[in-house]
């Protein structure tokens, strides 16, 4: 049992990196509380399947460090990392039977025959494999195939944290619910670390306590799944969680407020003054989040918005509206080359043509150079209402 | 559901008959006619029924040659396919030795046979040959054209030489197509080296193994040029294998009728240890299933 510390921890698969893209893990400090259920969501090629491989052991870190408590780990050899890891294709021992499958970890570790086949009882058991323990590995489904590989890991009890790297991949997704409950399970009953790496915010919200995102080599947040969707601290967050991401756009400093896009007709959304402050301060890029969730179109807004009336409305032109089953997705040009996405229930009305819209300011998100910036949401600051530049009024 | 037949589908294999035939029943069911007739010239012929069978399956000579056949088959395979598993083992995985390995590998299977016979033939002398001479310094009394023992050494090293490479090769591909993650998910297991051939090595290569056995049987059994060229079959007739008994009677002897039964043998010796070692291979697996 261990928390896993990562210090300084980055590498490179060059012989000389030199700048940051040549990072796979770019500079780094982290750690994994013993016990806790953990996410590592990123894109395909973000460097989750290398920490992982870090973690575990299979690949030194060119920099930095990897402890398990107070040790020091960075010169081990996996088989001496008391770690297990499942990978994203199943990996069964072919010509052993599904018994032998779970005891090879054992008998590899010379344990007595008795406590072998108590333990493999035990596992099988849990993972609901008994029926399957004298059938030969080569012959199972895939997903009996993934739990035999959990199985392996779990087996073994000196095992600190088990680490999955998309072990879900190739299981069909009526069974995947299915497993991702069992892994759930299991760790609540072994109290066992788990890191679980996935692309897919579904399964990492569902498995996990809390999500790190990693993005370009860096873990950009990590956090709840509320956290996440509700203050995302990096631009990538915002955008690669939730369906759909984040409206992000990029603003300009006026004097009123700010202004969304470019050109001409980029839009001008008021924002308290202290606010504009804070923001003249700082150099470099600044943008506007929100989450098509908090979009409000016109008719929703109108009958909560009485006592917020200081809020900014913006008009703009419904492009398309996609019906996603439970929900609708409405892209509105604002102008400045700025389409938001609004996302209204399944039974409201579908808005065509021009409408208006208003950012509510508690969901209203800043970034500067893609990092959030910590700054009050903006409340009800704005002096008066204003006619922004193409006539739409508040 | 009814099905209907249309027996004028058969036409359509007729294209394939014909070929088959020409390259393969006639030339058979000749042999076959040979076999069961005692021909003393063209215009002169006898129907001798399985006379010739029975005289072959009798005939001393071709039960040492059958045995020695058989004995040279499997020391051919007992010592090609570990070597070759082992030196795919030992093979880098990547790099620029890869290609260095694939060409030397490769070197001794593109000579043709009768040349591979010739370059032993001189490499074991030991006056000007290295491999003769070398045996001689060290003391060790060799010579493979009056020495029976030295005469198999000699044929059987001259085979693993030509033949290790292809069953290396084989395995070689058979390797590079297990997915690393095996590799990793062993070490997370802290599975030994032995363990990881076992259980992971040697499991995947069954299929190339499969092949590499088969081709290795059926060519040893039927080997001739090398060992023809090397001792002439000699001394006496310690290395004379069965291709070699049937060609000096096919040709030597021109007993066409005699050689034709035991070509025929021959050939069912063939099928059935192949069918043998496919069966036994491939039932492994469905035993399971």
């Amino acid at each position: 049992m261990a928390a896993i510390h990562l210090n300084d921890l980055a590498h490179s698969y060059m012989a000389a990196p030199s700048e940051d893209a040549d990072y796979a893990i770019r500079r780094m400090n982290h750690v994994w509380e013993q016990g806790g259920a953990y996410a590592l969501l990123g894109p395909s090629g973000c460097g989750k399947s290398t920490l992982l491989n870090i973690i575990s052991g299979l690949l030194a870190p060119s920099e930095g460090e990897v402890r398990f408590d107070d040790r020091v780990v960075n010169q081990l050899p996996p088989e001496e990392r008391n770690i297990a890891q499942v990978f994203q294709f199943p990996v069964v021992y072919d010509t052993m039977t599904v018994y032998d499958n779970l005891a090879f970890p054992l008998r590899n570790q010379r344990q007595p025959e008795h406590k072998v086949q108590s333990r493999v009882r035990e596992i099988a058991q849990v993972l609901e494999l008994e029926s399957l323990l004298e059938r030969r590995a080569s012959n199972l489904t895939a997903d009996e195939k993934q739990k035999v590989s959990m199985g392996r890991g779990l087996v073994r009890d000196d095992v600190a944290a088990i680490l999955f790297d998309e072990p879900l991949t190739v299981i069909d997704p009526h069974l995947k619910w299915k497993l991702r409950r069992k892994l759930k399970q299991i760790h609540e009953q072994f109290n066992i670390t788990m890191v679980y790496v996935t692309h897919d915010q579904l399964e990492a919200s569902t498995f996990a306590d809390k999500i790190a995102v990693m993005y370009e080599g860096r873990i950009v947040q990590f956090g709840t799944p509320r956290e996440l969707f509700e203050d995302p601290a990096h631009t990538f967050v915002g955008y690669f969680i939730g369906s759909p991401g984040m409206n992000l756009a990029r603003i300009s400093l006026e004097a009123q407020g700010v202004r969304l896009g470019e050109g001409e007709s980029a839009p001008l959304l008021r924002l308290p003054r202290t606010l504009l402050a804070t923001f003249s301060e700082r150099n470099g890029d600044l943008k506007l989040g929100i989450r098509p969730e908090f979009v409000e179109l016109e008719a929703a807004a109108l009958e909560r918005s009485e006592s917020e009336s200081t809020e900014h409305w913006l008009s703009g032109q419904v492009t398309l509206v996609q019906d996603l089953g439970t929900y609708k997705v409405v892209d509105i040009d604002i102008g400045g080359g700025c389409v938001f996405k609004a996302r209204i229930e399944e039974d409201a009305a579908i808005p065509h043509g021009r409408v208006r819209m208003r950012l509510p300011a508690r969901w209203q998100r800043f970034y500067l150079d893609e990092h959030l910036l910590d700054v009050l949401p903006a409340s009800a600051e704005v002096t008066d209402d204003v006619v922004d530049d193409k006539g739409g009024v508040a | 559901m009814q099905r209907t037949h249309n027996n004028r589908a058969w036409w359509l294999v007729l294209p394939v008959v014909i070929v088959v035939a020409f390259s393969a029943i006639i030339p058979m069911m000749t042999v076959v006619n040979y076999s069961v007739q005692d021909i003393f010239d063209p215009s002169t012929r006898f129907f001798v029924g399985t006379e010739w069978y029975r005289e072959i399956l009798r005939d001393e000579r071709l039960h040492d040659s059958l045995i020695r056949q058989f004995i040279y088959s499997f020391a051919v395979l007992a010592i090609e396919i570990p070597l070759g598993i082992a030196v795919a083992l030992s093979m880098p995985r990547k790099g620029a030795m890869v290609s260095l390995c694939m060409i030397l590998l490769a070197l001794p299977l593109l000579i043709p046979w009768n040349v591979v016979g010739t370059i032993w033939q001189i490499i074991g002398r030991e006056d000007i040959g290295l491999y003769g001479w070398a045996l001689g310094q060290l003391g060790i009394d060799y010579n493979y054209a009056s020495n029976p023992a030295d005469a198999w050494v000699t044929v059987l090293v001259m085979d693993v030489w030509h033949w290790t490479s292809l069953v290396a090769l084989l395995c070689y591909s058979g390797l590079r197509a297990i997915p690393d993650v095996y590799y990793q998910a062993a070490r997370i297991d802290r599975a030994s080296p032995w363990a990881v051939f076992r259980y992971i090595q040697l499991p995947k290569l069954k299929s190339v193994l499969l092949i590499g056995i088969m081709l290795r049987f059926m060519d040893s059994f039927m080997i001739y040029t090398e060992p023809f060229v090397l001792t002439g079959g000699g001394p006496g007739t310690t290395t004379t294998f069965l291709s070699q008994t049937l060609t000096q009677m096919a040709i030597g002897q021109f007993d066409l009728g005699r050689a034709a039964a035991f070509s025929l043998i021959y050939f069912l010796i063939i099928l059935l240890v192949s069918w043998l070692f496919y069966t036994a291979m491939t039932h492994q697996d469905s035993d399971d299933a």
